[in-house]
């Protein structure tokens, strides 16, 4: 199991597809080194434009590149792209249904060092709620190239949260398929369910592993798709589990917890325990003693597992 | 440029109808849809490549209604190309209407870009010419900002990308009638000097005074074609509410429409051609 970060995964991904379709232009901030665009524009140069660091400027003139028949990438810290351009991306980039994606790195409190005011744990709230948005977390690296390559045949706006910390892959390298909508089911247990997206679905696996080892299987599905979200499979779940968990590396309150709540409570009534960052702002820390202090290591799900099971 | 009477003729048709749908609407923004009558069409009548045959074409001659509240003289001037039914006006701003309270491109033909937030537009028309650019599409593309619209910081993050990408097929006018809806523009937040600001994030400017001059908004274009390596701002003087005496040079005129009786006396001033 190597470790790679997804935004690694969207910095190569992105410098083959621009390699091969001309009508694709990037759109950085300022960021280029960091969110990876850098490796496209390395790959084509033509195709990459630094806008400064000028946000909502960059999501405005990705609308208007858009309009004029391309397919834009936008990238910037998640913090930045989705707080400071929020309203530019709803106005000038969804409502049209312009075809952008805006893939953002650094999200969530694994930015660790930098502190809170560049731990977006709002990202996923904030996109989930603007119509015709698309709203993907990626688990690990592969996903993260599978993600970007779906999100490329899509045509209309797309979010998609990158982190920036290295970590394990969980997929088999150009194995992994993705389809927007569709959640994956990577273990089958009974009783509990656990749901998870971006770097809490390699935490769930590990606790997956500690459960086993003491006999107890638990479901671990990977939610990567938030928007649209897998409504058959949670019914589904629902139907043939006592409770389920969300695991999320981002604010309880709008987060992927809210959109399994969502179905949940419309189509099939089921016990729910939502892990995630609870009502409050991250702090500077090594990534591992953030996912600590909020109780998202492998650790705290197992906890939280055999609390459900008692 | 095209016959300066034929011109005049089609101005005093949009003012009616502007006038027609704010009031049918009972709501709206007359004052400055007024105000850029004689910009708007003559963009769309004497520089853009646009017609029945290619409306529909993603790359072509582009404008973008950055003021986006004044979606009516946009529409107005839709209609007199033909992309609109003139009778369809008077269902603006009414549920189910195409013809949104702020323009949305994907709801009209003609309509080049949604907007209605104010400084997204200008962003969105330097993106399609840095696109335009990019890939060698000889088209031009044309912006409106309102004067007030300019206290918005995003305009000048715009300002400073065109500039540095060199946008020259980029053509920005200013609709500087002086006033926003809480009065004037010197009062509510200073946006002003904008020539020298345009200068100093180095665009080429062009002050008219008279922005209602067909003769001296055409000339501009045409002066604009000629700049290259730099995007061109027009800083056109214009009148708010321009041709109805009522509503000429009057904040509150902004975003209210006329009650009927207001209407009628609106359109008899504009009936007989002197406006």
């Amino acid at each position: 199991m190597s470790k790679i970060a997804t935004r690694e995964a969207y910095g190569k991904t992105l410098a083959r597809l621009v390699e091969q379709d001309d009508h694709i232009f990037v759109l950085d901030a300022d960021l280029s080194g960091s969110t990876k665009t850098a490796m496209a524009k390395k790959a084509r140069p033509g195709c990459h434009f630094n806008m400064g660091i000028a946000e909502g400027n960059m999501m405005s003139v990705a609308a208007g590149m858009a309009a004029q028949g391309n397919t834009v990438f936008a990238s910037s810290f998640a913090m930045f792209a989705t707080g400071r351009a929020f309203e530019q991306i709803r106005n000038s980039i969804a409502y049209p249904k312009l075809n952008v994606k805006i893939c953002a790195s650094h999200a969530g409190v694994t930015v660790g060092e930098d502190g809170a005011s560049h731990q977006t744990v709002e990202d996923i709230s904030l996109m989930r709620s603007i119509p015709n948005m698309v709203v993907l977390c990626p688990a690990d690296a592969y996903e993260a190239e599978a993600a970007i390559e779906a999100v490329y045949h899509y045509n209309g706006p797309c979010f998609v949260r990158l982190g920036r910390s290295a970590v394990p892959t969980i997929f088999e390298e150009g194995k992994v398929s993705f389809t927007i909508g569709r959640g994956k089911t990577l273990h089958k247990g009974s009783k509990v369910a656990l749901i998870a997206c971006g770097i809490m679905v390699n935490e769930s696996l590990q606790a997956y592993e500690a459960l086993k080892s003491e006999g107890i299987e638990v479901t671990v599905i990977d939610m990567a798709s938030i928007k649209p979200i897998d409504r058959d499979l949670i019914i589904e779940t629902a139907n043939t589990h006592d409770v389920i968990i969300t695991v999320e590396e981002h604010s309880v309150i709008g987060g992927l917890g809210s959109a399994v709540s969502e179905v949940l409570s419309q189509y099939a009534p089921c016990r729910q325990v939502m892990m995630g960052v609870p009502d409050c702002f991250g702090e500077s820390g090594t990534p591992d003693a953030l996912l600590e202090k909020f109780h998202l290591k492998a650790a705290d799900i197992v906890s939280k597992v055999k609390e459900q099971l008692k | 440029m095209e016959n300066l009477a034929v011109l005049q003729e089609r101005a005093i048709n949009i003012r009616k109808n502007i006038v027609r749908m704010v009031t049918a609407a009972r709501s709206g923004h007359p004052g400055g849809s007024l105000s850029a009558v004689e910009i708007v069409e003559t963009i769309y009548f004497t520089q853009m490549n646009v017609d029945e045959n290619n409306v529909d074409d993603v790359l072509r001659d582009k404008f973008v209604l950055s003021k986006g509240h004044a979606s009516p003289v946009l529409y107005a001037t839709l209609a007199e190309k033909g992309f609109i039914k003139e009778e369809d006006l008077i269902s603006f701003r009414k549920l189910g209407s195409p013809l949104q309270g702020h323009p949305s491109m994907r709801l009209v033909r003609g309509v080049d870009m949604s907007t209605g937030s104010l400084g997204q537009g200008i962003s969105a028309a330097v993106g399609m010419a840095l696109a335009n650019k990019a890939q060698g599409a000889p088209y031009r593309v044309y912006a409106l900002l309102g004067d007030g619209e300019c206290e918005e910081g995003q305009v000048w993050e715009a300002a400073m990308a065109a500039a540095h990408y060199q946008l020259d097929n980029l053509l920005a006018v200013v609709d500087y009638n002086g006033l926003q809806i809480d009065g004037n523009i010197t009062e509510v937040m200073n946006p002003l000097p904008f020539d020298e600001k345009f200068k100093a994030f180095g665009w080429h400017v062009i002050y008219l005074a008279d922005g209602h001059d067909f003769e001296a908004i055409y000339q501009a274009c045409e002066e604009a074609k000629t700049v290259k390596g730099k995007p061109t701002v027009i800083i056109a003087k214009t009148v708010k509410g321009k041709g109805i005496s009522f509503m000429e040079n009057q904040a509150n005129w902004h975003g209210v429409a006329p009650s009927e009786e207001e209407c009628t006396r609106a359109l008899a001033e504009l009936k007989g051609g002197n406006a």
